[in-house]
């Protein structure tokens, strides 16, 4: 029994180990890529052989790198804020009120959940070239709160439907507006979906590549993921590769270890929204 | 309604009291409808307002500038010339090259996905050592930004420089290794995704049903088909319909990977390449329409012939 036992652990493991392997193998090389030096960069190797760091310090010395990092944390912060707020109050009423028209706002959320982006893409330029947005922060933003909607308000309504609602009531038979139950009682519960739902949407923000492109020009606006596919070489027409991957390694590590934090909460959110809905 | 056969007359006093009572119940209820629906419309109304705004009349707008010529580098042609876009793209060979290559690698990957993803998920689901540690690893693929993990396939599958691109070959310069590795990239992403929606299925499965059957003598693998996989149909469904909805529209990948070399472009690309590249906005919005509609005929077909139920469909009526 023990050792049949120790056999199946054993197996385990194995299984385990080819997951692992699966998900760090494409990682493990972009991060060793940027951390060879220009004489050992074409060798082919899976593992630098002299380690250096001079890709980071180029990338931290060049001003549209900087500028692009600022632009993506800007907006992307600026659009989760954005699609937090408006997400929450649709999801409140959605999970919790009767209102004529829920029906649509679902249907009208699963549709745009839906949308090839790309469709998106002319009209936005057109607007957003008339309108004076086109290559600054706000002209990002609006399509990427748009996108997110759908994906906070069925995370969000998925979260609120597991809050304890008696206590909504009891604040309500106490004289509590619905407004200062919603405000006093929900909001303070709520919080830990609405901490996940952010991450999500940020995550989401941070992946985008197509509205990036699309809509700025210069490097205004220009998000990190834009920025690497416009990286030059100082002398050939080749992608600098070493500089790439030093970018590609700084966009990606904060995020890794931030889903590695919150493993437990991401799944959760990843799930409730999509299997419980 | 009169199925007691009482006077006539206490029938009606009766009727009377009973009306006024349940009146001002129903007034005092409906008062506090109002209220509610008053602060659900409130609630929802900038959500959907700015959905409507950027996705909606935009939509419109393409569908009108999808029936102009409407080019940016011959400002002066533009005119109204209903459906001659439509019979542009739809008899041009790459558009229809496009759309091919797009089905294929949706249908590829989305198959390939649903069974990795169900391998996947079952692991995470029911491996007795190292749960936490699977799950946390299982999610770094779905952390990492698309452009990202394109450029770390790109560069392992570059010649005399990655450590995938072996002898003589340039993979990335001929169509079908570029598709492989198109879909590869794809793949390796949205497995994870995958299976986190399917394992949230295999946790609804009751543990006594597959018990039961293992006492009746089914082997794991029947287990597996007759009683897990009926009870996660709907889960599956769902995975599916929007990994297919989201590989149809595939872009970053083929972007970093091939830039659409060798006929590799999606159909994303190519209204891309129109588009912003070529600032041709009629043809670019024809073929954006054109997604549009596919990605409607796929996802019709989806709940209509499978039966898959949309998240959030039957939400109208729990509370």
């Amino acid at each position: 029994m023990q050792t049949e036992t120790t056999q199946r652990k054993l197996i385990w493991w194995g299984v385990n180990i080819v997951v692992l392997l699966y998900a760090f193998i494409p990682v493990f090389w972009i991060v060793s890529l940027s951390l060879k030096d220009d004489a050992t960069l074409n060798d082919g190797r899976y593992f630098p052989v002299s380690p250096s760091g001079e890709n980071y310090t180029a990338i931290f010395n060049n001003n549209d790198f900087i500028r692009a990092l600022i632009n993506s944390i800007g907006i992307c912060l600026i659009s989760t804020g954005i699609a937090i707020v408006l997400g929450t109050m649709a999801a409140y009423a959605v999970a919790r009120l009767d209102f004529p028209g829920k029906r649509w706002v679902v249907a009208v959320s699963l549709l745009i959940s839906m949308f090839p982006q790309i469709a998106l893409v002319t009209p936005l330029f057109k607007i957003e070239t008339a309108l004076n947005l086109f290559d600054t922060w706000a002209g990002l933003i609006i399509p990427y709160v748009t996108f997110a909607l759908p994906l906070a308000i069925y995370t969000l309504s998925a979260f609120f439907r597991e809050i304890p609602w008696d206590l909504e009531k009891a604040a309500r038979m106490d004289g509590a507006t619905p407004y200062q139950a919603f405000r006093q009682v929900i909001t303070p519960l709520a919080m830990p979906g609405v901490f996940t739902t952010g991450i999500l949407v940020f995550i989401a923000c941070w992946n985008d590549f197509l509205f990036a492109i699309s809509l700025t020009s210069t490097s205004a606006s220009r998000t990190v993921p834009a920025a690497m596919s416009y990286f030059t070489g100082a002398t050939t027409f080749e992608k600098p590769t070493g500089p790439i991957a030093a970018a590609a390694v700084v966009i990606t590590i904060p995020i890794v270890i931030f889903v590695l934090f919150f493993q437990r909460r991401i799944v959760a959110g990843l799930t409730s929204g999509a299997v419980k809905g | 309604m009169t199925a007691t056969p009482t006077s006539a007359a206490a029938q009606a006093a009766e009727d009377r009291i009973e009306d006024e009572s349940l009146e001002i119940a129903r007034r005092r209820h409906s008062e506090g409808k109002r209220a509610e629906r008053k602060l659900g419309l409130l609630l929802v109304a900038p959500a959907v307002i700015v959905m409507l705004a950027v996705a909606a009349y935009p939509i419109l707008y393409a569908f009108w500038l999808s029936l102009n010529r409407a080019d940016l580098r011959l400002p002066d042609q533009n005119e109204f010339i209903w459906f001659e876009n439509y019979v542009t793209v739809l008899s041009s060979p790459i558009w229809w090259t496009a759309f091919g290559v797009t089905m294929f690698i949706t249908v590829i990957s989305a198959f390939l996905e649903l069974v990795l993803g169900m391998l996947l998920a079952v692991v995470m689901h029911r491996t007795i050592v190292g749960r936490g540690l699977v799950r946390t690893s299982a999610l770094v693929p779905y952390a990492i930004v698309t452009v990202v993990a394109a450029f770390s396939w790109r560069f392992a599958w570059t010649q005399g420089l990655g450590w995938l691109a072996t002898g003589e070959s340039a993979p990335l310069t001929q169509f079908w290794p570029s598709i492989w590795i198109i879909i590869l990239a794809e793949v390796w992403k949205t497995v994870p995704f995958m299976a986190l929606l399917l394992m949230a299925g295999l946790a609804l499965v009751p543990e006594d049903l597959l018990k039961a059957a293992s006492t009746d003598g089914a082997t794991a693998w029947k287990r597996f088909w007759m009683v897990t996989v009926p009870l996660i149909k709907p889960a599956i469904l769902v995975a599916l319909l929007f990994r297919t909805l989201d590989a149809f529209r595939i872009f970053d990948n083929i972007f970093v990977l091939t830039n659409g070399a060798n006929q590799t472009s999606s159909v994303s690309i190519v209204a891309y390449n129109n588009l912003i590249r070529g600032l041709n906005l009629g043809i670019g919005s024809t073929m954006s329409v054109l997604i549009f509609i596919t990605t409607g005929i796929i996802a019709f077909i989806f709940i209509k012939a499978f039966g898959a139920a949309a998240p959030g469909a039957d939400q109208g009526g729990r509370r």
